[in-house]
């Protein structure tokens, strides 16, 4: 059995040290979540209506937004904006502004999606019946739509936690950066040790994101 | 904006387009055959082989693929399993993929009515054929949106490789910022550059959808 590196893990608080960095991942990615959804709810509420001058606007900034990397979006704020306007962002709140762009982008297609594939007889039935604009979406409408912008939504969350990796790339001290410097501080004790950090960091992710998507899933199952 | 400096540094990005172009096709190539043998095991419910491939698809859907990039290209090397920069981002790009494909394939081919394989079967196509001319067809056509969303994805998550040190978009600018300091027109150049790449695929992706839908639909 070769050496695989894996008791630097359980020297000192390297452990720890690694959870913390998940911590930071997570903490980022709960920030632009929270907003995503907020600002993409009433985004993509807006955009059933707008029309004009706003949407080719909105499209545009969605379409670019959608089709760029998140790494380069991070390079454009975390390098351009800072170059071009002379402020001074860590690399922390670079992160949560691109995230928070992104998912806001992805979170109004969602909620626009959702609304869009309730039938019109729902509303039709629903005045029919004698219920106003208001009761119409409390009661028929939003019900109906949660259900379809759940599953979905939550598996953005995943995505969200995924991406968070990037940010080592603008500086973040996160779950990489720390494997980096604990298999730095190894190097002559354990030579192996970026066997045993990378897989643990592999793991720690794992442990991060199946849960959600779990249970994306399994919402998915008992609401169709 | 620095107009020649512009000039001057279109070829090195061309170059860094086209290894992201080359090792993308062959990653994502990759990754449809990886999604199409799991696709089908996943469905078919192979004993043993279907726990693997699950297991492999939730793996490889619910890590980062930086983190797969420096497992394979840093980790891995510990234990004797040594490959280059450019071996390395396409078998990440096809750990990645294929997982996200997979579940595509999977669903399209759960999407086909069971009443299709029996009317196969009782015109006596065999196993082979029925997925060959019934099967397959079908789901590749329900599947499509989500194909063409893969192949974006992940032409998109290329721009991790310059963390494994290949010369891809990403490290070019990245090595102009640090050089030359020339941060808007480098920046610039990788927009314009992805996007190059990218809005082709995207336009392209959307007719084939089109085109898909009508095949399933017959009109």
């Amino acid at each position: 059995m070769p050496d695989l590196g894996l008791e630097v893990l359980w020297k000192g608080k390297n452990l720890i040290r690694l959870l913390g960095g998940l911590g930071i991942a997570l903490r980022i990615s709960l920030v632009s979540v929270l907003i995503s959804i907020g600002l993409g709810t009433l985004l993509g509420m807006v955009r059933r209506k707008e029309k004009g001058l706003p949407k080719v606007i909105m499209r545009l900034y969605l379409e670019f937004i959608r089709i760029m990397p998140q790494l380069v979006l991070l390079f454009l704020v975390y390098f351009g904006t800072t170059r071009s306007f002379g402020w001074d962002l860590s690399g922390e709140t670079a992160a949560v502004i691109v995230f928070s762009l992104w998912g806001t982008a992805e979170m109004s297609d969602l909620v626009r999606g959702a609304l869009n594939s309730i039938p019109v007889h729902q509303y039709e039935s629903a005045e029919a019946l004698g219920l106003w604009e208001k009761q119409i979406y409390r009661y028929v409408i939003l019900p109906q739509a949660v259900r379809r912008l759940l599953p979905p939504a939550i598996n953005l969350v995943t995505r969200m936690i995924k991406t968070t990796s990037l940010v080592l790339m603008i500086g973040v001290v996160e779950v990489l950066k720390v494997a980096q410097q604990i298999i730095e501080a190894n190097r002559m004790s354990s030579p192996n040790a970026a066997f045993g950090v990378y897989l643990a960091v592999f793991v720690i992710y794992f442990c991060a994101c199946w849960p959600v998507s779990l249970a994306a899933k399994k919402l998915e199952r008992r609401w169709r | 904006m620095d107009w020649k400096f512009i000039a001057e540094y279109i070829p090195l990005y061309q170059e860094a387009a086209a290894l992201t172009v080359k090792i993308g096709i062959a990653g994502i190539a990759a990754a449809i055959g990886t999604g199409l043998v799991c696709g089908m095991i996943g469905y078919y419910r192979v004993p043993v082989l279907g726990r693997i491939v699950s297991a492999y698809v939730e793996l490889s859907r619910n890590t980062p693929l930086l983190i797969q990039l420096f497992f394979i290209y840093y980790g891995l090397p510990k234990i004797g399993i040594r490959t280059d920069a450019k071996a390395c981002g396409m078998a990440g790009l096809a750990f990645l993929g294929g997982g996200y494909m997979a579940e595509t394939f999977r669903s399209g081919i759960e999407a086909v009515d069971a009443i299709q394989e029996e009317s196969a079967c009782s015109l006596g196509l065999n196993k082979v054929q029925t997925i060959w001319y019934v099967i397959l067809p079908q789901a590749l056509a329900v599947s499509m949106p989500a194909f063409v969303a893969n192949v974006i994805f992940l032409l998109k998550e290329t721009s991790v490789f310059s963390a494994v040190s290949l010369m891809d978009l990403m490290f070019t600018a990245k090595d102009l910022i640090g050089i030359y300091y020339n941060t808007t027109e480098s920046l610039f150049l990788l927009v314009i550059f992805y996007l190059l790449i990218l809005l082709p695929v995207s336009v392209l992706g959307s007719i084939l959808e089109r085109r898909a839908r009508y095949a399933g639909f017959g009109t």
